[in-house]
């Protein structure tokens, strides 16, 4: 019986689902909410000279690498399960757009990362 | 006169999906008038039906206390066991009684079981011992622990709700399902059993746990409160570090026992 | 004799009680993708110079921006609730000291682990930007 490669992506799934839960509703306050407006956090949390100079920590580059890249799969995950729950598409089809996109937003990440430079 | 009787008493309209091969292209919802007690269930109205006003009505039944899951069916859109639902008067529609979804209707009330009883022979639905033992060396030991680990998926009936509820069963009737994997479950935590390897190749394949979408109504439809959902559902993690696990040379610490 | 009559499923099943709870989940993998999205255009606009960053930074204060996050916050939110809803469902029975620690255990002591970790993230942040 072929064994499914299924849980690759569930792996990725659930990494990106539990990163979420710990620390997902603290990023979008933070990113999205109070930092650009100053409400509670200093803008200067998110200014130029503070991110360039995170993204070009190796460990800033891998924190930026594990949100963007783990969401991105575990949104593809579900996505994907439910677009064929509502027969949008063949199962190879959406598997190619879902896990696709998930995968050229890794490479996209991980290539502006580097081209930021340490 | 019971007649009399019935006639003074309450009654109530339920409306069942009749389908006879011999006769019938496609199902067709007939209605059936009957008197009403309180608390009665659903499959004391069908025997009513069988035994007064329509012998050619076909269900399964036998023990009528929700203990050997014959007379699952769809019951106001939820699948249920007849004899444990209760008929209910005064409400403005008939209530619609179906067969178990997802699955082949035979005649009426009853659906094919084969493809069920197939997925359940698959999985070596019995304890494949360890090591060889005599009856001499005396019984298994095994703590109320070792008990709990799956003494709940041991309770399945094997009434087929869970398999109604199932989406993923309605999509890919090639998918083992909630019931089956929750006897899977049920030897592979048991202390005893060693067979777990024979039964994984089964969990791994996208017929196995990889089917499932964690949907979970199959355990809240479950009438033994067996949560089939769990036995699935764990087997994805159990399918999941064997994927990554299966390169190391052969150990048997990587693998937990359940 | 006819075979046995197969019933064709309901194609939009996913759309209806009581799936439509299961559906509405697994949709807040929409927002955490978006989240995803809206970084990776930061991280692209941080890479290609200051100029660009400040365009960035200036759609975070625009009230698309302030919508957007307001709604990727409570599917954020509500995909915390059933994460660790679901999460008991893929372990086996936890068993400690002798005694079964029910799902909903599980469930709570999740989310106030998940309160936990995002109320540091909050005040690490705060004092960095003090």
């Amino acid at each position: 019986m072929k064994r499914s490669i299924a849980p690759i992506f569930w792996l990725m799934f659930g990494a990106g689902g539990m990163l979420a839960a710990l620390f997902g509703p603290a990023l979008v306050i933070m990113t999205g909410l109070a930092a650009p407006f100053g409400v509670g956090f200093s803008p200067n949390l998110i200014d130029y000279s503070h991110a360039i100079a995170f993204a070009r920590h190796p460990l800033g580059k891998l924190v930026l690498l594990a949100i963007i890249a783990l969401f991105a799969w575990h949104g593809a995950e579900r996505i994907y399960l439910t677009l064929k729950d509502m027969h949008l598409g063949s199962r190879l089809t959406l598997a190619w757009l879902s896990y696709g996109s998930a995968g050229a937003v890794t490479v996209a990440t991980t290539a502006t990362l580097l081209a930021i430079g340490f | 006169m019971i007649a009399a009787e019935w006639a003074a008493k309450r009654r109530v309209t339920v409306e069942v999906l009749r389908y006879r091969p011999e006769q019938d292209a496609d199902p067709s919802l007939q209605a059936y008038d009957i008197p009403y007690t309180e608390g009665m269930s659903v499959l004391q109205a069908l025997q009513h039906i069988k035994d007064h006003i329509d012998g050619t009505l076909s269900f399964r039944w036998s023990c009528r206390m929700a203990i050997c899951g014959s007379c699952g069916m769809m019951i106001g859109g939820k699948p249920q066991l007849a004899c444990q639902t209760i008929l209910r008067a005064g409400e403005d529609r008939p209530l619609r009684i179906e067969p178990l979804k997802h699955f082949a209707i035979e005649r009426d009330l009853v659906v094919t079981m084969s493809g069920f009883i197939s997925k359940l022979e698959s999985i070596f639905p019995f304890i494949i011992p360890k090591t060889s033992r005599a009856t001499t060396e005396g019984e298994y030991l095994q703590t109320p622990a070792q008990l709990a680990r799956f003494e709940n998926f041991s309770d399945c009936i094997n009434c087929m709700l869970c398999y109604a509820a199932c989406p993923q069963f309605g999509e890919n009737p090639d998918f083992l399902g909630p019931g089956v994997f929750a006897l899977l479950q049920r030897y592979n935590g048991d202390s005893r059993d060693g067979g777990r390897e024979r039964r994984m190749e089964l969990v791994h394949s996208k017929d196995g746990a990889w089917s499932c979408t964690a949907v979970g109504y199959c355990s809240d439809v479950c009438p033994k409160h067996v949560d089939p959902a769990n036995a699935v559902n764990q087997n994805k993690t159990n399918s999941a570090v064997d994927f990554f696990f299966r390169f190391l040379p052969r150990r048997r610490s990587p693998e937990r026992e359940a | 004799m006819r075979p046995p009559y197969l019933r064709a499923i309901d194609p939009h099943w996913w759309a209806k009680p009581p799936y439509l709870a299961y559906t509405l989940r697994e949709a807040t993998g929409i927002a955490i993708v978006a989240y995803a999205l809206v970084l990776l255009i930061g991280v692209i606009c941080l890479a290609l110079g200051e100029n660009a960053y400040e365009g960035w930074l200036g759609f975070l204060v625009s009230r698309w921006s302030l919508a957007l996050h307001a709604m990727i916050l409570i599917a954020m939110v509500f995909h915390v609730w059933t994460w660790f809803a679901i999460m008991p469902k893929t372990m086996p029975r936890l068993i400690i000291g002798g005694y079964y620690v029910e799902p909903r255990l599980i469930t709570a002591a999740g989310i106030m682990v998940a309160a936990l970790t995002s109320l540091l993230l909050l005040l690490i942040a705060l004092m960095i930007s003090q």
